[in-house]
């Protein structure tokens, strides 16, 4: 699962960022049917989450209401230099990470 | 690029002589994304956040990914080639086999002819990634397409098919593009059908398609016969649309409703 992330590679202490990612996936919702009526499994990711040098500062639960190739956006505080790990899963099982450093200045 | 803003100057000069011919005037005008609300705009502006880049984004992979019986990417043939402006050139007649190509027709024709590996098919993720990797290289030059020598035939063709009725709705194209642009279809405003934006993601579909299958759309509302992908029919159509878009800024990947 491809992602695309956008945080600033260099930020001062205490300095509030900006964090974008754009996860590409179908988000499948589980109310449409094929060419033959049979109802397509729901299959979007259900659980995202961003830890910032090991712990968590944003998660999200989503469901059949978002669409796809779901776009995210939220703030946290720079406090130390250090990486940004992002973890996603769908509902049938499929993982997906991505990471991103940033620099930290005092 | 010199010779698309020829063309779009060309046209600038001409627009007084051919106004008659011009089935939009110049100052009318209008890409599809001026009848699209503000969000949407911002959105296909974006170069982020635009999903339309996610296709872009593997295309730029698959451009220097080598494949085939002989080994080799696009890139090392077009070794640190820009393609900018060639997109707002397509469709194009290809100076070899004469035949008119879009630019899927011509990214296959490379596969097959100069890589030995299969074509993509249309539609498919591939495809879509590599068109909207080029096209997006010409992002706010020009539409300029050349309507000289072969591609003269294929532009009556594409006019002949605009302007004819077809489908239970007994529709052409113009009825709805020329005569009520600006105005509400249902929940939609129509537009003025330009092919700048594509390929484009479309919301209604909820990924990225091509021109073709945008085109495949609005016969299946006018409950027109469906043409198969890459029909001639819809190649000509396709030229017809890039000349009569002339002038409008290349805006792939677009986001569309």
């Amino acid at each position: 699962m491809a992602a695309r992330i956008q945080i600033p590679k260099q930020a001062k202490r205490g300095e509030v960022i900006e964090v974008r990612i754009v996860i590409q996936h179908a988000m499948e919702t589980g109310y449409r049917h094929d060419d033959v009526g049979h109802l397509i499994k729901r299959n979007v990711i259900n659980t995202f989450s961003c830890r910032y040098n090991g712990s968590e500062v944003f998660r999200a639960d989503l469901s059949s209401g978002i669409s796809a190739n779901p776009y995210l956006q939220f703030h946290t505080v720079a406090e130390a230099s250090g990486e940004f790990e992002f973890y996603w899963i769908d509902d049938e099982g499929m993982q997906g990470s991505e990471r991103q450093s940033i620099v930290v200045t005092p | 690029m010199r010779r698309g803003r020829a063309a779009a100057l060309l046209v600038l000069v001409c627009a007084a002589a051919s106004a008659q011919e011009r089935a939009v005037p110049l100052d009318q005008l209008k890409s599809g994304s001026a009848f699209l609300g503000q969000d949407l705009r911002t959105l296909q502006a974006d170069e982020f956040a635009n999903p339309g880049m996610l296709w872009v984004e593997r295309g730029e992979k698959l451009w220097s990914e080598p494949a085939g019986a002989a080994n080799r990417s696009c890139a090392g043939c077009h070794q640190g080639a820009s393609m900018r402006g060639v997109a707002a050139r397509y469709p194009k007649i290809d100076a070899a086999s004469g035949k008119l190509l879009n630019l899927e027709g011509r990214i296959n024709l490379c596969r097959t002819g100069r890589m030995g590996a299969q074509a993509l098919r249309s539609e498919s993720e591939d495809l879509l990634a590599l068109t909207a990797f080029v096209a997006r290289q010409s992002r706010g030059m020009p539409m300029g397409v050349a309507i000289d020598g072969p591609a003269r035939a294929h532009l009556g063709a594409g006019r002949a098919f605009y302007f004819q009725r077809r489908g239970q709705l007994n529709l052409t194209c113009a009825h709805c593009h020329d005569e009520n642009w600006g105005k509400r279809l249902l929940a939609e405003t129509i537009t003025q059908g330009h092919p700048n934006a594509w390929p484009a993601y479309r919301l209604e579909w909820q990924t990225m398609g091509s021109l073709e299958r945008r085109l495949r759309a609005c016969l299946s509302g006018i409950r027109a016969e469906m043409l198969p992908y890459g029909a001639p029919e819809l190649l000509d159509l396709e030229l017809f649309l890039a000349w009569r878009a002339q002038g409008l800024a290349v805006e792939a990947p677009g986001v569309r409703r």
